[in-house]
């Protein structure tokens, strides 16, 4: 599946709440889907800086795509790591470097992109596109 | 400074009904974003430590002097600059009296705390600190209280001593005693913990340390909204606090200096205003305070702190005082009572900021749900990691309530939190 449509997915996905609440609780929800990091690889050097919980992300390039397993000790972030790692995990380093993430407006979660100290959001995608420019040189 | 346990029940309320209660409501109406709506709830505003909100008092104050007062202060001839001048200088001797310092002179106009600490501490490393010199500060400060003195033991090779605390976050007095040597330039401590709501003995600390000759910093942030200073009685060598969270404008914030002390100091910033006579060769600088305002100042920032401050006093220090403790033993009393909330910071003698922790639920996820319902609070951190690393926590939920708060809206925060409870369980 393309990277869009993944986003248009999710954006179906949620368009079926109407109030905050089931939102919200989807999203824990799909924290437990996240693909879990391997404890060996949750690493001070693997969190991400800036978020005001927890998140480690590990990236791997196997057959030209890019895999990411993550962590957090929030369950809203982990959700929210889960959402982005729906998106852009299995994809090139090009698809994911040119991503655009518009999703996160179109699902209402726009709070959580403002550069805050806050949250991270916009860091874990930030380390990610890195992560898989990274990558692409070391092939 | 106000004795929190003295007075409580001789005090009159003349804000509020006759023979009745603090009249909430009626101050309700002074502040307008109180009556906005976040998410879709009304808003309930439990961040007043980050910053406080405004009454109308404040923001009209800002609106007339650039609707009708707008003009550089100090410079002209001409009739708006020595109106704003007047104002300006009369928004000074408000503090001076507000604080109860000596003169006029001992108030220095800066941007905040943070500027009034990096001004003190800049003059302090050019001019008395040498390698092996010590500092005290404490385990419970502001970043702001730490990094300065930070930067200063690295540029001189000075020692950074740090007064520890115990369980319920109050100071350790005895170990306090045993840091003070001849070797000890300053003391740089918090009035009141932002984190905790501790109300240190700040009286009794520079009382210890003057008998050794030693000057106080005292970080009046959070103490300054709270209760009534005296920065006479408590003998504080400087005093720094902020507007904004004083109920006054962001970006302007107050350096009280004993005179002694402010002559002494070096200058920090140089330029426009700083001056009696400049050449290539020389420069002829001001006397104090305006030796340390360089440029144009944050006039606005002045006259709307000092409405902030007439606005409090009429309704009187030690009314709010008395119904912050009110909130405060309301919400200890409440949020205690929930299973799995530990309050950090237990200390008997708070300021009505309230820090806690649930099991099993990380800070940020339960402010995130608050939100949802309206409600701010601060959580994470708090700019004071140390106190974090002291208590085994990444970070509490913290609610610092004001006078514009009640009883009803920390009724709520109980509902909000039985939500996170029940969605992140």
């Amino acid at each position: 599946m393309k990277i869009e449509e993944t986003e248009n997915e999710i954006v179906e996905e949620f368009s079926m709440f109407d109030d905050w609440m089931g939102k919200y609780e989807h999203i824990i929800e799909l924290g437990k889907s996240l693909p879990m990091i391997e404890e060996k690889y949750k690493t001070d050097d693997r969190l991400i800086k800036g978020c005001q919980s927890k998140v480690w992300l590990h990236s791997e390039i196997k057959n030209e795509k890019i895999f990411y397993t993550a962590d957090s000790n929030a369950i809203i972030t982990k959700g929210l790591v889960a959402l982005v790692i729906r998106v852009l995990s299995e994809h090139s380093p090009d698809e994911i470097v040119n991503a655009k993430m518009e999703f996160i407006n179109q699902i209402g979660l726009t709070q959580h992109l403002s550069p805050t100290r806050a949250n991270g959001l916009v860091n874990m995608i930030k380390q990610m596109k890195l992560d898989a420019l990274a990558l692409k040189a070391k092939v | 400074m106000i004795d929190e346990k003295k007075n409580i029940k001789s005090v009159s309320y003349p804000w509020g009904r006759p023979g009745g209660a603090f009249d909430v409501q009626k101050i309700r109406k002074d502040f307008p974003i109180l009556s906005r709506k976040v998410n879709g709830k009304p808003l309930i505003y439990f961040d007043s430590g980050a910053t406080a909100q405004k009454p109308k008092q404040v923001i009209d104050a800002i609106t007339k002097y650039y609707a009708e007062q707008n003009a550089n202060i100090h410079r002209g001839v001409h009739t708006l600059s020595q109106e704003i001048t007047t104002a300006y200088e009369n928004a000074r001797a408000t503090i001076q009296k507000h604080i109860n310092a000596k003169h006029a002179h001992e108030i220095i106009f800066t941007s905040g705390t943070t500027e009034s600490i990096n001004l003190v501490a800049s003059g302090f490393a050019k001019k008395f600190v040498n390698a092996g010199d010590e500092i005290i500060v404490s385990e419970m400060e502001h970043h702001s209280n730490i990094l300065p003195w930070q930067m200063l033991r690295e540029e001189k090779n000075a020692v950074l001593k740090i007064v520890p605390i115990n369980e319920t976050g109050e100071l350790i007095l005895d170990e306090f005693k045993k840091l003070l040597s001849q070797k000890t330039k300053l003391v740089a401590i918090t009035h009141v913990s932002n984190t905790l709501g501790t109300i240190n003995p700040i009286k009794e600390i520079i009382s210890l340390a003057h008998a050794k000759n030693i000057p106080v910093l005292v970080d009046g942030a959070q103490a300054i909204p709270h209760m009534k200073v005296d920065v006479q009685d408590l003998g504080a060598d400087f005093y720094c606090f902020s507007g904004h969270k004083v109920y006054g404008p962001t970006g302007v914030g107050i350096l009280y200096g004993k005179e002694e002390w402010l002559r002494k100091l070096p200058n920090y910033q140089v330029g426009g205003g700083t001056i009696k006579t400049v050449s290539f060769t020389k420069a002829e600088y001001a006397d104090i305070p305006l030796r340390f305002e360089a440029g144009t100042p944050h006039i606005e920032g002045g006259i709307g702190l000092a409405a902030a401050l007439d606005y409090i006093n009429e309704i009187g220090l030690d009314n709010i005082s008395v119904y912050e403790h009110e909130l405060l033993e309301y919400a200890t009393e409440k949020l205690s009572a929930i299973d799995g909330l530990k309050i950090i910071g237990t200390s008997k003698n708070k300021a009505s900021v309230i820090s806690f922790v649930l099991e099993g639920i990380h800070p940020y996820d339960a402010g995130v749900i608050l939100d949802q319902l309206g409600i701010a609070v601060r959580t994470g951190h708090h700019c004071t990691q140390p106190v974090m690393e002291h208590f085994k926590c990444e970070g509490t939920v913290r609610a610092s309530l004001a006078f514009y708060n009640t009883k009803e809206e920390i009724d709520e925060l109980i509902k909000g939190i039985a939500k996170v409870k029940s969605m992140l369980k």
